[in-house]
């Protein structure tokens, strides 16, 4: 155990490649949902043509490996573009991700009802005020359990980006491993590391989940 | 024919091959309140959709204060403020409180400041008797107070007409004197009311007119004391035979 030293003083250098980690899940989220909201609201308000666009675009993207559009980006448009690979793997996982947020904002907008922008279309409302005022609103509170669940999955899916040769955590772990030859332990470490990240995120959605939950009944209270 | 606030002509609606309308004309003036009955699937949601454009007529026109609601280039939004729409399920916005759900219209729609539409959304809240209820969300609220705050929402755009589209048909029985209470007084306050209801006792005791629709027509109109004792067509005296012998005993109460 005269390597522990070693493994212990690699640790911030392991968390150093967390951040990366955390950068790219962090880009790629938000590329996905700015990405996946317009998609989803095309899919459902869209006209006929626009909507299966949406559908098609979706269903492309959920049929691929995360790790092959990855490879596109970063080795298939070398001769064209070369991306460093910070960027490559934010653009790759941000790209498989609006799929999967396009279905799951999708499937929120659909569950707040006809009702609500047909109402507010009665008032006088223009339809993107009310998609912006009325629908959104509640469609993003009912989002945030399965937007959380595809955090998670984003964040696990950053690994991937090891391939290219980013130095993130994953990366990070192989390299220390191999100098300190004790792999158990620097793999658990970095599973551990892992664990916490997503433990944090889905715990602290959880808690913005319940902050934005709007009140029930007021017989269920007693 | 120029104090009519809305006038109808001809309309057509039809889903697929199932016409719900087949050539409706009326004509509402100032102050006027009336009511629609008829068994469902006759097109009396339809029609009231079509006055404030939530559904497409196929064919025909509609005019709203003399400006024609149906015209190629008309500003739906800007006409559908002026009709207040009352549904059936409430429809109130979720996410907002009573007083959130009056000011949304007025802040976004009609650009009211903040605190002046605060104000007036109390005050139509006031109107309806829910102003201790004004911070509550609408899953906190019975099916009748919904209701009202729906018609408090309504009321605030400040309308010409309101539409009611069987507004107490989701309710429990004990809740519906509370919503018919707040539209008597509308009707009194002079409101321009098109009703589509099964309440013959509000039918008899606030409308002007009644129209008996079927099959996406007008079978007959006429005042209530007309229907009610001497319909010149057999359906008409069925049917409020009918709804009559279903709804009687509460009637009988009210009188």
């Amino acid at each position: 155990m005269d390597k522990l030293p070693d493994i212990v003083g690699s640790i911030p250098y392991l968390l150093e490649g967390a951040g990366y980690t955390v950068a790219i899940t962090a880009v790629a989220l938000a590329i996905g949902f700015c990405v996946g909201l317009p998609l989803a609201l095309t899919r459902v308000y869209g006209d006929k043509l626009a909507s299966s666009l949406a559908a098609a675009y979706s269903t492309a993207l959920r049929g691929l490996p995360a790790l092959v559009v990855l490879f596109i980006l970063f080795y298939g448009l070398s001769s064209v573009i070369s991306l460093p690979a910070f960027i490559a793997g934010c653009l790759a996982l941000g790209v498989c991700s609006s799929a999967y947020q396009m279905e799951l904002l999708r499937g929120a907008i659909q569950s707040v009802g006809p009702g609500q922008m047909m109402a507010a279309r009665a008032l006088g409302m223009p339809r993107l005020q009310a998609i912006a005022f009325i629908v959104l609103p509640q469609a993003l509170r009912l989002a945030i359990p399965a937007w959380s669940n595809e955090a998670a999955v984003v964040l696990k899916d950053s690994s991937l980006v090891y391939a290219v040769g980013l130095a993130e955590l994953l990366r990070r772990s192989q390299q220390v491993a191999a100098r300190t030859y004790q792999p158990f332990l620097v793999y658990v470490l970095c599973a551990v590391i892992y664990f916490g990240l997503t433990f944090a995120t889905n715990r602290s959605l959880d808690t913005v989940e319940r902050a934005m939950r709007l009140p029930t009944p007021l017989e269920e209270m007693h | 024919m120029s104090e009519a606030i809305v006038r109808v002509q001809d309309l057509h609606k039809a889903y697929g091959s199932t016409e719900v309308l087949s050539g409706v004309s009326l004509e509402v003036n100032e102050g006027e309140v009336l009511v629609i009955i008829g068994p469902s699937g006759t097109g009396k949601s339809t029609l009231l959709r079509c006055i404030n454009l939530l559904t497409r007529p196929d064919q025909g026109r509609v005019w709203l204060d003399g400006e024609e609601v149906t015209a190629p280039h008309a500003d739906v939004n800007h006409i559908r403020e002026r009709v207040g729409m009352v549904f059936q399920d409430f429809n109130l916005f979720n996410h907002l409180t009573a007083l959130g759900n009056v000011m949304v219209g007025l802040t976004k729609v009609k650009r009211m400041p903040k605190q002046e539409a605060h104000e007036l959304a109390l005050f139509e809240l006031e109107r309806v008797g829910l102003q201790d209820k004004a911070d509550l969300y609408p899953a906190q609220l019975s099916g009748g107070q919904k209701q009202r705050v729906a018609i408090a929402r309504a009321l605030g755009m400040d309308p010409r007409v309101m539409l009611f589209d069987e507004p107490t048909s989701a309710l429990d029985p004990e809740l519906i004197g509370e919503v018919l209470e707040v539209m008597k007084k509308l009707a009194r306050e002079g409101m321009t009311m098109i009703v589509v209801t099964h309440e013959m006792g509000f039918a008899r005791e606030v409308s002007n007119r009644m129209i008996f629709m079927e099959h996406g027509v007008i079978v007959e109109q006429g005042p209530p004391e007309q229907l009610f004792y001497c319909a010149e067509h057999p359906r008409t005296c069925e049917f409020l035979g009918k709804i009559t012998e279903l709804y009687g005993p509460r009637q009988r109460e009210e009188e």
